[in-house]
């Protein structure tokens, strides 16, 4: 695997005037309801370890409250922890000076926001110049520059509008073009579709991974919305009360949910439209029957199998090569939520 | 029970010292910085000089013209021209014209200094609560104590004349422009701030591209009501040697002489009126970006 982009270790962040002297008490367990209680303080995230692959997206999920706005600002320190290191490239963003961090903020990393962050006195085209023009360029190279991100979130035309005149979805698409356009490698991206209504939503996340297919940037995406993580996460971590408590492949997390609240989570998707036949394969096995991608998910892998005499169907990886077989009673386990079998056998007795 | 019904006051003798020995330290201040001070006011005062005998001596359908023309660019409506053009021929016409030249002067150039003055001060308060905190209670004092107080000193230190008129003016007038530019730069959008901040601007960057255009409609609210405070200083600033429309209307007051009186009155609030509009439509079109059209 490789050399994760971020690595986050061991970050804490308190909110309150003596954040310093009441972080060893969290540091020995003390929770966030005791920490309001006896000092008053607010625990926003706790010890939190997490490594960003390079050239994936990577989803922090949580519900509000959860920390995950917060721990996305520590990335490009527009918030300071309380203790922690955050290594981007093998170098620690706390450590850095001023002038560095600016530099930093204007070349490495780039954001888009929940509620845009657009400057109103600016035209669509001087939005998404922005970020161009901090860095130094003059105005007209840098809106040249940035056309082309602007035609490529589908803007063309609307350059000289300001972004009052324009929907929110469109807004945000202003936002995106102004975050690609400093061709910064890392992209922090809070909540960014939340704001928009479902259709316009989906509509984001083609836009996005349409984007992701060629550009290949790090990603950390922060979203509440389980679907829209599994639909664009390549890793996903969940947080709760500011902690994480779950991370990694997100077939891993629904098919090995850590704890009841994860459970709770994932137990109302759609299961046969989001497992892939390789999460529920025999590994290494080779049968006599059609071969399967080992991305297709069991809902469309249950129409192959169910048409073969032997119930059964090999798996292959992106090069043609088999890596194990997958049989009828498989995907029907796959698709059975997991631990509720008891109950409803009860129920329908 | 003396204690009670009399209050505990300062001793006579006592009292009459201290007043004395700050009256006698002000009177050693100004004798010994008093012709500094009038060095440092020197250029301010050919300025203004400058300005209002050229106000005066231009002619004045020339004079009508830029007034028409300022006005036009700042507000672009053909009403507010026209009520500025009929409102200075009126004035003429009454006799009013050269006294109305010297408040014009004086009053241009003690807004252009309240401006400069003023909108960094405004920066400054809005970029810590504590300078906030520090220049509030100034501001305050400023705007509340007798205009009359203040004259005391000012003429003490400059004597009678067009620069001390002006410092008076200024200290009423300055207060709104420093207050709104301050609470136009703290009311800029928290989300159009930190999007500054993640792409990496620094102090100047924020300020001049994000904090002052966003604070723009309130500032101009601000000069707004600095000149509307200047041209109420008028009159006060006519008491210690300011020439304009505030003499006759001082005259008048001594003399009982009515039609006098409201006259000159009326130019001075022709004159509020007409800033008053120009700069208020100058600042509404700066916001042309929030006419959002309606996309439901």
């Amino acid at each position: 695997m490789a050399e994760p982009k971020i690595r986050i270790e061991r970050l804490y962040k308190i909110f309150g005037p003596r954040a310093e002297s009441v972080l060893g008490d969290v540091q020995a367990g003390l929770s966030k309801h005791e920490l309001l209680e006896k000092h008053n303080h607010v625990l926003g995230l706790k010890d939190i370890n997490v490594a960003v692959t390079p050239r994936e997206i990577s989803v922090i999920m949580g519900l509000s409250g959860s920390g995950k706005s917060t721990l996305i600002r520590h990335v490009n320190r527009l918030i300071e922890p309380t203790s922690g290191r955050i290594m981007v490239d093998g170098q620690d963003v706390l450590t850095m000076t001023r002038e560095e961090l600016i530099e930093f903020r204007r070349h490495k990393v780039s954001m888009v926001f929940q509620r845009f962050g657009l400057h109103v006195h600016r035209t669509v085209a001087e939005n998404a110049a922005y970020g161009l023009v901090i860095q130094g360029s003059p105005l007209d190279q840098a809106k040249e520059q940035s056309r082309k991100w602007l035609d490529r979130v589908g803007l063309s035309g609307f350059e000289d509008h300001y972004p009052s005149q324009l929907s929110g979805g469109m807004q945000q698409r202003v936002g995106l073009a102004r975050a690609l356009a400093t061709d910064a490698e890392i992209l922090l991206m809070d909540e960014p579709f939340s704001a928009l209504d479902p259709l316009i939503r989906t509509d984001m996340q083609d836009v996005l991974l349409g984007l992701q297919e060629e550009l290949n940037k790090t990603i950390v995406f922060i979203t509440h919305d389980l679907d829209e993580a599994l639909r664009l996460g390549d890793g996903i971590a969940i947080l709760r009360d500011g902690a994480v408590i779950q991370q990694g492949d997100p077939q891993a997390i629904i098919l090995h949910p850590a704890d009841d609240y994860i459970f709770d989570f994932v137990k109302d998707i759609n299961r046969s439209r989001v497992i892939e036949a390789k999460s529920v394969m025999t590994r290494g096995e080779t049968v006599d029957g059609p071969n399967l991608p080992q991305d297709l998910v069991l809902e469309d892998a249950l129409q192959i199998v169910s048409a073969t005499k032997l119930n059964r169907a090999n798996v292959v990886d992106a090069g043609g090569e088999v890596i194990g077989s997958i049989s009828l009673d498989q995907i029907i386990g796959g698709v059975a939520r997991p631990g509720e079998s008891g109950d409803q056998g009860e129920r329908y007795r | 029970m003396d204690f009670l019904t009399e209050f505990p006051s300062m001793d006579r003798q006592e009292l009459r010292d201290l007043k004395k020995a700050i009256d006698g330290g002000f009177r050693s201040f100004s004798r010994e910085f008093g012709e500094a001070l009038e060095n440092f006011f020197e250029p301010l005062l050919w300025f203004l000089v400058w300005f209002e005998k050229l106000l005066r001596a231009a002619p004045w359908p020339l004079v009508i013209l830029v007034i028409a023309v300022l006005a036009w660019l700042g507000s672009r409506s053909r009403t507010v021209v026209a009520g500025c053009v009929l409102s200075f021929l009126a004035i003429g016409y009454f006799g009013m014209w050269n006294d109305t030249m010297s408040t014009l002067a004086i009053i241009s150039v003690a807004t252009l200094l309240c401006i400069a003055v003023g909108i960094p001060f405004g920066i400054l308060m809005a970029r810590s609560n504590r300078t906030q905190a520090a220049i509030t209670p100034v501001l305050d004092i400023m705007q509340t104590i007798p205009a009359f107080v203040y004259l005391i000193p000012v003429v003490m230190l400059l004597g009678i004349g067009k620069v001390p008129g002006l410092i008076a003016v200024c200290i009423y007038a300055i207060p709104p422009i420093v207050r709104l530019t301050n609470l136009g730069i703290r009311l800029v959008e928290k989300e159009a701030l930190e999007a500054a901040d993640a792409f990496g601007a620094d102090y100047r960057q924020k300020l001049f591209g994000v904090q002052i255009p966003l604070a723009l409609p309130n500032i101009f609210a601000g000069v707004n009501q600095t000149i509307m405070m200047a041209l109420s200083m008028v009159v006060i600033a006519s008491m210690i040697g300011v020439a304009g429309l505030g003499v006759p209307v001082l005259r008048s007051v001594s003399n009982q002489y009515l039609a006098l009186g409201l006259m000159n009155g009326l130019a001075i609030v022709a004159l509020a009126i007409i800033f008053d509009r120009v700069s208020q439509r100058f600042g509404e079109r700066l916001q042309r970006h929030r006419e959002g059209v309606d996309h439901g």
